[in-house]
């Protein structure tokens, strides 16, 4: 299924991951802790521009390396996983929409990991209610004026370079016409709010951001005006489901290791645990789970690479990969018994990283949606 | 003028693996079907001194390895950690062999490869780990060798100055080139290999040489060059796993009650603190 580049990618971000990051996990997790210190580290192993072409500092490979580097990454740290992948919708954003001008001055500090980056889409509205977001741009004297309050931003608070779309006009049916803007750190007006304490995914940085008057010189317009909810939209389908379906596969990953360790492990009866049928029922059940997932995932990640429609491949993967990975993690805490709910173990944190990332890049009755919509065109 | 580096590596099976490892009864050499391969660990610290030494004083490194042709991963992953080059030995004729014909082979394979001035290793392999290679290989090639190198550089003279670790002592060498130095495991940290070096190992060059084309003598390589013959192989039960805990003594305390606990003792509990 994959390339000798591809395993040995794998087995060196594997390799990374166990050094760096399988040791701090829990405590990251327990703290609330982003550890954007690695950063650094994470560029120049060629994770956070994997799919960005060498002149613009990335590695110019495809979307299933970018899938493998994300699921190793969510084997065992969801919440440093989603981070990068946050980074890297704008990131995608820039390298598909952005004037040659924007990617030089961009791409190559992002994908080395000297700036850090978002995209600023939800608002208090709600995430999938996408045209009817409130957040203006108006043209004033040659310089655009943003106003408004996104919320439920992962890397809010550690964003140099913050993609944001806003209402800059209205069509002639009526409907809001929206566009893109990138929008620097610093940037007077810009202010990100309150961190969110949030169930899962702790080991990501997510809140508010608010712009108050922020004045914006044309330069910082993505792909022109009315360009925003074709940006967005495409991002979050291609990019942000791509992202959020390779970490639920390493999550099932981790699911399914955790499971047969236990099981192998667990004395009862005098027996192994494993040696119970209801046992082999639930490990059989995650490897379904996390096949399934994976197969779907980096199908969905060929097709992208081969350059076909892959918006409702990323949604059935996302569906599946959501969905299976609270399904197993569950399961693998019942299968574990008393040690399941105790923090000692990891997978407590994979169902609750499971569960908070299920809603990031369309909830799973939005994915069925775009799922029957496409279904029912053929 | 270029300083030549050579860093011999061993393909082994995966640590990872070892409780899936049988013997064959019958050749008495390890079965390995199904067990994955990889660079001898200790090994990687050789490459990684090797690379930081061209780092300091320039230099070409080529990484070489005796095994069969599947052993083309292991090369590859030593050039996407940073070697120029690589070469592979690899021949039916050379199966089989003990740490004797091995350093003859790839003596003969260093001597066919270009004039060394350097040449490293690890002290032991993650798999025979018998430490014989190193001194054998030094002799094979007619150079001065030390074991168990902590630390070298080249001095202005042209000469090598290198740390050695010994059991009770650290012991400060001064060595003349060409030679050989076994790096010891704790000398660095091998660096990781990233995806722009995997994409680049592929372009740079893996000599496949069999023994047609290094002509060594056939009386000296393989089963044929290998005076040892191991005796009667009995296999240790592998019932018991040891296991070592991290932390503070309370964290290690905590976590080994829990695994015995998981194990099934049923009257471990702690020792409450006396008021």
């Amino acid at each position: 299924m994959f390339t000798e580049e591809q395993e040995m990618l794998r087995m060196s971000i594997r390799e990374f991951v166990e050094a760096e990051v399988k040791p701090n996990a829990k405590e990251w997790d327990e703290k609330s802790y982003c550890p954007i210190e690695l950063f650094p580290a994470l560029g120049d192993m060629g994770i956070l521009g994997t799919f960005v072409p060498e002149e613009y500092g990335g590695v110019g490979l495809g979307y299933i390396e970018r899938s493998v580097c994300l699921e190793e990454l969510a084997r065992h740290s969801a919440g440093l996983a989603i981070t990068v992948m946050a980074h890297q919708l704008c990131l995608g954003g820039i390298l598909s929409y952005g004037t040659e001008a924007q990617k030089q001055k961009y791409l190559p500090d992002m994908c080395s990991g000297k700036k850090i980056g978002a995209l600023s889409l939800t608002e208090p509205t709600g995430g999938s209610n996408f045209m009817g977001q409130t957040a203006t741009g108006e043209c004033k004297d040659g310089q655009w004026v943003i106003n408004g309050r996104k919320c439920f931003i992962t890397n809010a608070m550690l964003a140099d370079i913050d993609l944001w779309t806003v209402v800059t006009g209205e069509n002639e049916k009526g409907r809001a016409v929206l566009s893109a803007f990138l929008i620097d750190k610093g940037t007077q007006g810009h202010n990100p709010g309150r961190t969110e304490h949030k169930m899962g995914m702790r080991s990501s940085n997510t809140g508010d951001i608010s712009c108050v008057n922020v004045e914006l010189a044309p330069e910082q317009l993505l792909n022109g005006e009315g360009m925003g909810a074709k940006i967005a939209l495409s991002t979050i389908q291609e990019v942000g489901r791509a992202g959020m379906s390779a970490i639920n596969v390493g999550i099932l990953r981790g699911c399914l290791e955790e499971s047969v360790q236990f099981s192998k492990e667990r004395i009862v009866y005098g027996r192994p645990l494993h040696k119970l049928v209801n046992i082999q029922f639930a490990i059989a059940e995650n490897k379904l789970d996390y096949e399934t997932a994976k197969l779907l995932t980096y199908r969905a990640a060929d097709r992208k690479d081969k350059g076909l429609s892959c918006s409702c491949e990323f949604a059935l993967a996302k569906y599946a990969a959501t969905e299976g990975a609270i399904r197993a993690a569950k399961r693998t805490i019942d299968l574990m018994g008393g040690y399941g709910v105790i923090n000692e173990y990891p997978i407590g944190r994979f169902l609750r990283d499971a569960i908070s990332g299920s809603t990031a890049g369309g909830t799973s009755d939005v994915l069925k949606v775009v799922i029957a919509a496409e279904t029912l065109k053929a | 003028m270029e300083l030549k580096i050579a860093v011999c590596i061993k393909s082994v099976p995966d640590p990872d693996y070892y409780d899936k490892i049988t013997i064959d009864p019958k050749t008495k050499t390890l079965t390995r079907k199904g067990i994955p391969a990889i660079i001898s660990p200790g090994d990687k610290h050789a490459l990684e001194a090797a690379l930081q030494f061209k780092t300091i004083n320039g230099g070409i490194v080529t990484v070489i390895s005796m095994a069969p042709p599947d052993a083309k991963k292991e090369s590859y992953e030593a050039l996407a950690m940073g070697a120029d080059k690589a070469v592979l030995l690899s021949d039916r004729a050379f199966a089989g062999a003990d740490t004797l014909a091995t350093s003859y082979t790839l003596a003969q394979g260093l001597k066919r490869s270009g004039d060394f001035d350097l040449v490293l290793t690890g002290t032991e392999s993650a798999d025979g780990a018998t430490s014989q290679v190193p001194p054998q290989l030094a002799e094979s090639l007619g150079m001065a060798h030390l074991c168990n190198v902590q630390e070298f550089s080249l001095q202005t003279d042209g000469d090598i100055m290198a740390t050695v670790k010994m059991d009770s002592a650290i012991g400060k060498y001064k060595i003349k080139l060409p030679a050989l130095l076994a790096i010891s495991r704790t000398a660095n940290k091998p660096r990781y290999k990233t995806a722009m070096s995997i994409i680049k190992a592929k372009k740079k060059p893996l000599n496949i040489m069999g023994n047609e084309t290094l002509q060594a003598d056939t009386e000296r390589i393989g089963q044929n060059g290998s005076p040892t013959w191991p005796g009667d192989i009995t296999i240790p039960s592998l019932a018991r796993h040891g296991q070592i805990l991290g932390g503070s003594v309370e964290e290690i305390v905590e976590q080994l009650i829990t695994k015995l606990r998981l194990a099934g003792a049923s009257s471990v509990r702690k020792k409450e603190k006396s008021v």
